[in-house]
């Protein structure tokens, strides 16, 4: 972090910039596994927002406490912390979420984003920036999720957020709801996306040369 | 005077990627010819959706890509052909449209188009169908006319009934050798694929190695498992794939030994799908997972480079 950054900017990093779905790719596992409906996509998307957001704060303001040989462990156990109260948040309150995503809640201890966003910013800025930060993440990972999830469900399954949309003639291609079509479809999203985000960027950057 | 200047060799072969494709075409007329007798009007509407279909998705693809167009290499009419032949001719007409978009695009163009493909095109794209529409890529029916006369009543009317595979002593060897079975449009007729495979090491299309050992190998298995090895061979589609499927230059390995490794592998595939497997049928699958291991193959099986030295000399 060379100059000092606004907190718009930091959020709007994690949405745009550095998605970390389709700019940084992180959280594969999770994002295959939780896709298989828009619905599944969106709650594991708020789950682990909330947890993003909770232990960049967290982490942030113990960020001078914590001894440099041990951070690893200690940031791992503080995101573990807010994963058990959501584990226990969506089991009483959402419990259909809580089958449909299984083991995947726990498993986002294990979150490459998480981890990553603590290691590389939480740790070293202030509490604010962090939030924002883990905000912003969070939403970018949320809105991946959630368009991963429509793609899947509309072909999978002909409906979107368990809305019939394709009506009863729609033959729905199960392998889309598949792990195998959660790779292939994840691909395909994944540079069709990163497509036209760098036309985008090519397009202002000439307009940048003429003015 | 205009001198060409270019780097050797300088022979001109006879051969091109079209010349080659010709020859997998012709190889084909008598099981397509089969199929079409065997299951009528509805299999040549089946087999004509999917090679159409193949062909305008390759060639769309390369108008849009900006890519110089290749329809003429006929490799999209081969891979959409080899496709229809993969299904039941009952099934939807959408079904095959769909498929040969698949093999065409997904499998074949977004990864740099021809001979650039790690599976065989056609054959991921009717495991993906598999998949994906169960119930409609396994009706199969029992054939509207049979081949000589013989014990199997034809039926007219499109009667639904279960791969051939799953009771092969229903039907006797002649029935399965020249396909009075249900199944595929292209699996069934046994002495067609056998004439076409002919042909084909006769023009030198393909070398025996792949087919050979596959075919043998899934007869010494079941045999060893206790099943009558001819029956394991003619009732399922074990031959179309191991002479049309499996030899598919791109996907599998550069070398004899790698061909042989490569047919012991497919099937020992066959045989462990079809006895433990949830699937009556395992070629197709078996055919995949050996064209992702075949980059493995070709580096086990890679010949020391002359002049080099062995590494443990």
């Amino acid at each position: 972090m060379g100059k000092k950054q606004t907190m718009r900017g930091v959020f709007i990093n994690g949405v745009l910039n550095e998605n970390p779905v389709f700019r940084l790719v992180l959280g594969v596992c999770p994002i295959l596994a939780a896709t298989t409906s828009a619905t599944n996509g969106l709650g594991m998307g708020v789950a682990a927002t909330f947890v993003l957001l909770g232990s960049n704060i967290v982490i942030s303001l113990l960020r001078n406490f914590i001894p440099a040989k041990v951070r690893i462990p200690a940031y791992i156990v503080v995101i573990s912390t807010f994963v058990t109260v959501v584990q226990m948040l969506i089991q009483a309150f959402v419990p259909s979420l809580y089958d449909a995503l299984g083991i995947f809640i726990p498993l986002i201890v294990v979150n490459c984003i998480i981890l990553a966003r603590a290691e590389a910013f939480a740790g070293k800025n202030s509490v604010l920036h962090s939030a924002a930060d883990g905000l912003g993440m969070g939403l970018g990972f949320t809105l991946a999720l959630i368009l991963i999830g429509m793609v899947r469900e509309i072909i999978g399954n002909g409906s979107v957020f368990g809305l019939d949309i394709l009506g009863p003639t729609f033959q729905p291609m199960l392998i889309a709801i598949m792990a195998p079509g959660g790779f292939i479809l994840f691909g395909l999203i994944l540079g069709i996306v990163n497509s036209i985000v760098s036309k985008i960027a090519k397009r202002s950057a000439g307009k940048g040369v003429k003015a | 005077m205009n001198l060409r200047m270019s780097a050797g060799p300088h022979f001109v072969a006879r051969e091109s990627t079209q010349t080659l494709m010709l020859d997998v075409l012709i190889a084909l007329i008598p099981t397509t010819a089969a199929g079409v007798y065997l299951f009528g009007l509805r299999a040549a509407w089946v087999l004509a959706v999917s090679v159409i279909s193949a062909v305008l998705a390759e060639f769309v693809w390369q108008k849009l890509a900006r890519k110089p167009v290749r329809v003429n290499d006929l490799s999209a009419a081969v891979t959409g052909l080899i496709l229809g032949l993969n299904m039941p001719a009952e099934v939807p007409l959408w079904l095959p449209a769909i498929g040969s978009i698949i093999a065409i695009l997904l499998v074949k163009q977004l990864f740099g188009g021809i001979g650039q493909n790690f599976m065989n095109p056609a054959m991921l794209a009717r495991g993906i169908m598999l998949v994906s529409w169960p119930a409609q890529m396994t009706v199969y029916t029992l054939p509207m006319r049979v081949l000589g006369s013989t014990s199997v009543v034809p039926s007219p009317d499109a009667v639904s009934a279960a791969t051939a595979l799953i009771r092969p002593s229903a039907y006797n060897p002649y029935d399965l050798l020249v396909g009075n079975i249900p199944g595929t449009v292209g699996e069934v007729c046994k002495l067609a694929i056998i004439i076409g495979f002919l042909y084909m090491l006769f023009v030198g299309t393909i070398s025996w190695h792949i087919p050979v050992t596959f075919v043998g190998s899934v007869a010494l298995l079941s045999w060893i498992l206790g099943s009558d090895p001819w029956m394991a061979i003619l009732s399922g589609g074990v031959l179309f794939g191991a002479v049309f499927m499996a030899t598919d230059y791109v996907t599998n390995p550069l070398l004899k030994v790698g061909h042989i490794i490569f047919g012991i592998g497919c099937g020992i595939i066959v045989v462990v799908i079809r006895k433990f497997g949830g699937y009556p049928e395992g070629v197709t699958f078996a055919i995949l997972l050996m064209n992702t291991v075949t980059p493995l193959i070709d580096r086990w099986t890679k010949r020391r480079v002359y002049g080099t030295v062995k590494k443990h000399g």
